[in-house]
């Protein structure tokens, strides 16, 4: 009976668990600024998804003159080289999206795993992982990516990975605040006592109540990832030329920004609407699931410091 | 950070002063980080596969020229060799030759160095002073239309790119708007940014709207936090005038847990420097790490990841401290 009590108590709770972070993510959305972040977010990942099908013109081939104005047949006129600005918007936001995408799961995964077993497993390994995280954080995340392209040149797959691992330590750090509070309840304990193994107590028991700061965290790696890999695309490490790639356009259509403004703009406002979107979205649910007006970041490093 | 300060937790009591203390803990483990990093930098510019040589070479690499350039960079050496020829010429202040122009790289460096310190304290403390009042206010307005107006645009500007700031501010202020101030800066390397105040101004307003939202957002947690508390209602049940109780007992409380924002705003700028420099060609050292990493200029690339990460080991020091010479709470909590 003692070893089969906990067991038959912890089913329905985790069931309850993982209907409430549904249910979380559902009043999230009913939240004015849950609804206007996604409907922002979706409408550039739309975009992003389905422009490269529906664009009028290959997105690198010359058709007219350079920085030209918009017209009937262009609609956002024509960029540096009289490239289609509208084809080339349209097939710009996928590899970014892409890349944010792996780049934050990337970032999410090894930084988790990171926090929750330094605090889970506390001792040297705590140490060891947070020492190896101060490491990381003394890099500015664009510059540790930097860093990484110097030797390589600007590899998409390596671009990805250094912004991913630029990642891990700030999860790592709020992962870790948050599992020091689930490792001391009694759900714990209780598998701890059935002789469960570390490795075991760590995905079984605390991970499922990890999950609201972890999505909270998400969005927000997914809003930075889309930043600085948008931001090294325009300082030249991304896709390269005539790559169609918002930050790329971003950067070549400059020196156009009096003739044909819309080459610069358009792909500006899409980012913009993108992390904005996100942005917001992330800030509803984080309201929502842990009720605070207040990052979970600047959260983990006030309790650090405390 | 935490499994530093757990052993002080349980000692400190019993000592004279923590502060002391603490201080020479976090610049003990502040010196063991930075030597990690080196070793971080090191590894990445030098030991990773497809060594700097041939990177740098290219496809011009022929067996003569990869030695030669081999033995420049000592690269012909044993690893530890390797390591404390570098760190040691590091620390007695010679970084070496730019790969690129053959040039050293403290001097190509330096110039750039500062006119970076200006641009990231400019725009580091007009933020802190512009967040911190907006933030006050808003926490004084709280629920009014100002309060109300403020958090939908911050919540709009926190997450947008440097790039995407930079731009529109081009736009409306030196392009297609008006035309007052200009788009990019034409200071020649080598020389001063305050010898053309003007040309910071686009760089610094950008960093600051980049940075405001996130202290403003702390800035009226905390002033919120401090008019609601009981010193303060006790400080106005005395009668104490409204503008001493906002200026005396509640802005100080407010900007002290505020100060730990103000520091990771500094930090965020040692970051953000290098796409606003890009954007508005202004000579700092965010462009030099670019250029370099264009052309793999190895020795620069190193010195200016360093300085950065210096920079941030230093600030996050000293933004700990000031926190906690702030808070004398947190002080005896220890």
């Amino acid at each position: 009976m003692t070893v089969s009590a906990p067991v038959s108590h912890r089913r329905p709770a985790q069931r309850v668990r993982r209907h409430q972070s549904g249910s979380v993510l559902w009043s999230a959305v009913r939240t004015p600024r849950g609804a206007i972040g996604l409907v922002l977010t979706l409408f550039v990942v739309l975009v992003a998804v389905i422009g490269p099908f529906v664009a009028p013109n290959p997105p690198v081939a010359l058709l007219t003159v350079d920085f030209g104005k918009p017209s009937a047949q262009f609609w956002l006129g024509s960029d540096v080289l009289g490239r289609d600005v509208l084809s080339r918007v349209l097939n710009g936001g996928w590899t970014l999206l892409i890349m944010a995408v792996c780049a934050t799961a990337l970032g999410i995964i090894g930084g988790a795993a990171a926090g929750i077993a330094a605090a889970y497993l506390r001792g040297a390994s705590d140490g060891i992982i947070m020492r190896a995280v101060d490491v990381i954080l003394a890099f500015p995340q664009l510059v540790f990516a930097l860093l990484l392209l110097s030797l390589l040149g600007p590899k998409l797959w390596l671009i990805t990975l250094a912004v991913g691992v630029s990642h891990a330590p700030q999860v790592a750090r709020v992962l870790r605040s948050a599992t020091l509070d689930v490792s001391e309840r009694d759900f714990v304990k209780a598998a701890e006592l059935q002789g469960m193994r570390p490795a075991k107590v760590m995905r079984k028991e605390i991970l499922p109540n990890l999950v609201s700061p972890l999505m909270v965290e998400a969005g927000l790696r997914m809003t930075y990832s889309i930043l600085i890999i948008a931001g090294l695309a325009f300082l030249g490490f991304g896709p390269q030329p005539p790559a169609a790639n918002w930050g790329v356009m971003i950067n070549e259509n400059r020196e156009g920004l009096a003739l044909n403004p819309w080459a610069v703009v358009a792909p500006a406002l899409l980012i913009a609407l993108l992390t904005i979107g996100m942005n917001t979205f992330t800030d509803a649910f984080a309201r929502v699931a842990i009720g605070v007006d207040r990052r979970p970041e600047q959260a983990a490093l006030i309790e650090d410091i405390a | 950070m935490a499994v530093a300060a757990a052993p002080v937790r349980a000692v400190v009591p019993a000592r004279a002063r923590p502060i002391a203390r603490l201080f020479r803990r976090r610049l003990a483990i502040g010196v063991l980080t930075l030597f990690l990093v080196s070793v971080v930098v090191f590894w990445a510019t030098e030991v990773l596969p497809g060594n700097a040589a041939y990177a740098l070479l290219g496809r011009n690499a022929t067996p003569v020229r990869l030695r030669a350039l081999e033995a420049v960079l000592h690269l012909n050496r044993g690893i530890f060799d390797q390591y404390w020829i570098w760190i040691s010429g590091l620390l007695t202040g010679r970084p070496g030759q730019s790969l690129v122009s053959g040039l050293p790289v403290w001097g190509y460096v330096e110039p750039r160095l500062i006119n970076s310190a200006v641009l990231v304290f400019v725009a580091g403390a007009i933020g802190a002073l512009v967040g911190v009042s907006l933030g006050a206010i808003a926490a004084l307005r709280k629920d009014g239309w100002f309060d109300h107006i403020l958090s939908v645009v911050v919540l709009a500007l926190t997450s947008l790119p440097e790039f995407v700031v930079a731009i529109a501010l081009i736009i409306l202020l030196s392009m297609v708007v008006w035309h007052v101030l200009p788009a990019v800066s034409l200071l020649p390397p080598g020389t001063y940014a305050w010898s053309q105040p003007e040309l910071l101004v686009l760089p610094v307003a950008t960093l600051v709207i980049v940075i405001v939202p996130y202290l403003l957002r702390m800035m009226r947690a905390a002033m919120i936090e401090a008019l609601e508390s009981d010193y303060v209602e006790m400080a106005r049940l005395k009668g104490v005038p409204e503008w001493r109780v906002v200026l005396v007992h509640a802005l100080p409380n407010a900007i002290a847990p505020t100060i730990q924002v103000i520091g990771l705003n500094f930090l965020y700028l040692a970051g953000g420097i290098v796409i606003v420099e890009d954007v508005f060609n202004f000579p700092g050292i965010g462009q030099a790490l670019v250029d370099a990493v264009t052309d793999r200029d190895i020795p620069v690339i190193q010195f200016i990841v360093l300085v950065l990460a210096a920079f941030y080991v230093v600030m996050n020091i000293l933004t700990d401290v000031i926190a906690l010479l702030a808070t004398p709470r947190r002080r005896i909590a220890r």
